[in-house]
């Protein structure tokens, strides 16, 4: 593999890594957030 | 009420995790633009020390996260706030993602510079070692305990986990290894577009991480208010089966005969 065969892997898998992990945090802060009742869950 | 829940979203987003959000994807692309197209390649490493722009960013935001943990830990410790403890397990989870983007990322830029993707040299042994520290303290905080002994006993964890970030850091001086000295140094040799972008990176990779932990942190209060509401349930539930037992018990007998 070439220098920039690397550079890709490794900027593919982070931003991979990073969209795939906020979307596990949005998509389980949705589901939590309709258990609790709004007063519980103002943010600023 | 009504106005309360229209007004509510079920979400954790805000207007201040939106421009956190818009400000780190704006960020990023002016960051791949000059670390991929703009700066030229190193003298020594050629094109694979692009990955700097990506690996010292996520390893600085790393260090911030696990410095926020202690501090959440300390804080607990000290004042028994839900509110640090919250703080210290959500910089701790996000800290630990960034600890392998940190690891995965030096083992690629590993491969063209040393030949191979690991190699036991004290900067990668010490840091294996964080990564497995803070895993720890994620795996604690999920020992099924009281709050209050969780919380405690995962705020020790922390407080030890975090002894391994200076000898990390010092590694590089201390023993001789394959891996090169501190990027952001005072002795260190980056400077012009290429220094530019590696700060430039920094500060995009912090507000990113502060996006990341904001949404977590909220996350890890809406968990602790599911669990609570939980709990009180099952109390609640224990008393009403104990209040019919006690009327069973002094209810009197009816024997039925033919």
């Amino acid at each position: 593999m070439t220098a920039w065969g690397y550079v890709t892997v490794g900027y593919v898998l982070v931003f991979a890594v990073l969209f795939a992990y906020g979307v596990h945090v949005l998509v389980k802060g949705r589901s939590l957030s309709k258990q609790v009742p709004p007063e519980n869950r103002r943010w600023m | 009420m009504i106005e309360a829940e229209a007004t509510v979203p079920d979400h954790t987003g805000s207007r201040a995790t939106r421009v956190l959000g818009l400000v780190t994807v704006a960020g990023v692309a002016v960051v791949l633009v000059l670390g991929l197209a703009v700066t030229g390649p190193d003298a020594v490493q050629g094109d694979a020390a692009r990955l700097i722009y990506l690996h010292v960013p996520v390893a600085v935001a790393m260090n911030v996260g696990f410095g926020l943990c202690t501090l959440g830990s300390v804080m607990w410790l000290w004042r028994k706030s839900r509110w640090w403890d919250t703080v210290a397990v959500s910089a701790a989870e996000v800290g630990l993602v960034y600890t392998g983007l940190t690891l995965v990322t030096g083992m690629v830029w590993g491969r063209p510079t040393w030949g191979v993707y690991w190699t036991w040299d004290a900067r990668l042994t010490t840091f294996s070692l964080l990564f497995l520290l803070y895993l720890g303290y994620l795996v604690v905080r999920r020992l099924p305990a009281d709050v209050e002994v969780r919380n405690r006993r995962s705020a020790y964890v922390a407080l030890l986990a975090f002894v391994d970030v200076p000898i990390v850091y010092l590694s590089v001086s201390w023993w001789r290894g394959l891996h090169q000295a501190a990027t952001l140094s005072l002795s260190s040799t980056i400077s012009g577009l290429m220094l530019f972008t590696l700060v430039l990176g920094i500060v995009v990779s912090l507000i990113g991480f502060l996006w990341f932990l904001v949404h977590r942190f909220r996350v890890a209060w809406l968990e602790d208010e599911v669990e609570m509401a939980g709990l009180e349930l099952a109390i609640t539930e224990r008393r009403a089966e104990a209040r019919l037992a006690d009327v069973n018990a002094t209810m009197p007998t009816v024997e039925t005969s033919r």
